[in-house]
């Protein structure tokens, strides 16, 4: 869990450009931000729901809006950042691609990143077991999962083609590393993905 | 230990023996020879000020923070008034300052790293002028002669005060209610004379229903008999009425539940009813406190004067009503804080200043504390408050 999370850390920090504008939904305590902000001179604001994170995250030295990204993110204007980034967060909202295409209203460019259900960890741990598998991008137990919208890469890229998203940028962590995105190997083989998109 | 130093500074010089407060002595410094200019049109000579000021002005002068304070509040907003019986304020006597518990060494507004200032507002009846104090013009304390003074004219006058202190530029001005208001008034109207901004329990005006309580309020003070068209300072205050005012205030200040777990349905004395028309349960009994002991420590006059300010204030005001267009001279960074049981400024009133700012691509920080408190959190949740302003302070001029 911590090494996967660490991974998409790492890549979203080296693709972001210095001293532009971003836009971190679902902030958590914001360390990520708050990296960008003082190593890459960034403009950072972030939005997030939980009271106790948002107050995380100020004392953690960011910007925080609270917000329940599901209630729109209206708020923005269109244009408004360089980047939107939102990590691992898809799955748990109740209207994912509403959130998505704000997105990319709202940045010129937007990070998403989220598990792949197809991942064989998962498909085999559920075909093994029959039961709903546990694994290091889906740590829950069906009882206490956050996720609601469970997909899989080619659901993705799937709604990628049919709304004419442009994918810039992908990345696939598998195996305990990432690397490009190699399809169509990567629909069984990625645990997690990392997209840049615009549109 | 907390070091205050109290100064009555005179914003605008006149001989001392002409100042005559009621019980009031002090130092003065003449500041400036200009009267107050205010948004009523009229111009208001002399002025004098009383403020506090708290921890040590850097020599760059760049650690200080002021606080504005609400309502009923004063310059004394943190330790112990060793003054009180000299300047007959019983009412400070075993009482620390309003926001003691935000600030001094190693709270929130840390005086081992801040100066921090704190001033009584105009029209106010702490030190600095008021309805109480008298006018020059006629010999007799102002009264209703006083002139209506807005949330911008308080900013105006603190902003002399930073001249006159040598400071160009707060670090922070921060407060909680109408000492919100005046913080992001203080944004709006002189965005280069601050750095940053806390926000609490505020918003870009209040609503029909603050006003209502307000007008309430008001009508309980004119309609005191010993109201006397304002001029009873010679004889008995309008006592009744000032008392009837808070108690409606306070109950803006609670929330339904706080006032369910504080007091419920509780007799004052005994279990059962006692058949009576006068003080029974004990959240009427709590009212009435309330309101006897401000009538002790606050003038009916300035109470008038206060609301009113807190009427008019209007964020958007300077924009023709358009609060994003009024946000977009703002290049203080802000910090928002509501509560979740405020009802006088609703956490969705708070957040629209909050979103009129990220319109106009300024980053912000707001945040809804969930509390059972009321409006009066920002008194209150100390705790929850503290570390977020610690931090925002201590993150310094980024933004610039």
């Amino acid at each position: 869990m911590n090494n996967s999370r660490r991974w998409d850390h790492c890549l979203i920090y080296k693709i972001i450009e210095p001293g532009s504008s971003v836009l971190d939904l679902g902030c958590g305590s914001g360390e990520l931000l708050a990296r960008l902000v003082k190593k890459k001179q960034v403009c950072g604001q972030a939005v997030e729901a939980d009271p106790a994170r948002v107050a995380e995250a100020i004392c953690n030295g960011v910007d925080v809006y609270q917000k329940d990204m599901d209630l729109g993110l209206s708020d923005f204007k269109s244009g408004a950042f360089d980047y939107v980034i939102l990590e691992k967060t898809l799955q748990v909202l109740y209207q994912p691609m509403v959130v998505l295409e704000e997105m990319l209203r709202i940045g010129k460019s937007c990070i998403v990143t989220f598990p792949n259900f197809n991942y064989r960890g998962v498909v085999d741990k559920l075909m093994e077991t029959g039961r709903m598998p546990v694994t290091g991008a889906l740590p829950y137990q069906w009882y206490e999962t956050p996720n609601i919208h469970l997909f899989t890469l080619l659901d993705f890229l799937a709604w990628v083609d049919e709304h004419e998203v442009e994918i810039i940028d992908s990345y696939a962590w598998s195996n305990n590393s990432s690397r490009p995105l190699d399809l169509p190997a990567d629909s069984r083989e990625a645990e997690e993905m990392l997209f840049v998109l615009q549109k | 230990m907390l070091s205050l130093k109290r100064k009555r500074g005179m914003i605008c010089p006149i001989r001392p023996a002409q100042w005559a407060g009621p019980g009031l002595k002090g130092s003065f410094w003449p500041i400036k020879k200009t009267p107050l200019p205010l948004d009523c049109g009229e111009y208001l000579y002399p002025v004098t000020v009383e403020y506090e000021t708290y921890g040590k002005l850097s020599s760059a002068r760049d650690n200080a923070i002021f606080i504005l304070h609400a309502l009923s509040g004063d310059a004394h907003a943190a330790g112990w008034d060793a003054e009180w019986e000299k300047e007959r304020r019983p009412w400070r006597k075993g009482r620390p300052g309003w926001w003691d518990e935000m600030i001094g060494p190693g709270k929130a507004f840390d005086t081992s790293r801040y100066f921090v200032v704190c001033a009584n507002l105009l029209g106010s009846c702490y030190g600095t002028t008021g309805p109480w104090e008298r006018n020059p013009g006629t010999g007799k304390p102002y009264g209703l002669n006083f002139p209506v003074v807005t949330v911008e004219d308080w900013v105006r006058l603190h902003i002399r005060l930073q001249d006159y202190l040598g400071i160009e530029k707060f670090l922070a001005v921060a407060g909680g209610s109408l000492g919100g208001q005046q913080a992001l008034a203080w944004a709006i109207k002189d965005p280069e004379r601050i750095r940053s901004a806390v926000i609490m329990a505020a918003s870009a005006r209040i609503g029909a229903q603050g006003l209502a309580f307000n007008a309430v309020g008001r009508e309980a003070i004119l309609s005191d008999p010993c109201f006397q068209e304002g001029q009873y300072y010679q004889g008995k205050p309008p006592q009744g009425g000032l008392e009837l005012a808070r108690m409606l205030g306070h109950i803006t200040y609670l929330s339904q539940r706080s006032m369910e777990g504080k007091f419920g349905r509780r007799f004052q004395n005994g279990t059962k009813p006692g058949y009576r028309l006068n003080r029974e349960f004990s959240v009427e009994s709590y009212l009435q406190h309330q309101g006897r002991s401000f009538v002790q420590r606050f003038d009916a006059n300035s109470y008038l004067y206060l609301t009113r300010a807190m009427d008019y204030y209007d964020a958007a005001s300077s924009a023709g009503g358009d609060l994003e267009a009024s946000c977009a001279i703002i290049k203080a960074r802000l910090l928002l804080i509501s509560f979740s049981s405020d009802w006088l400024y609703p956490p969705e009133d708070t957040r629209e200043v909050a979103r009129a700012v990220l319109a106009n691509h300024k980053p912000v920080s707001y945040l809804e504390i969930p509390s059972d408190y009321g409006h009066d959190a920002f008194l209150l949740e100390t705790n929850k408050i503290s570390p977020l302003v610690t931090s925002f302070l201590g993150r310094g001029v980024k933004y610039e």
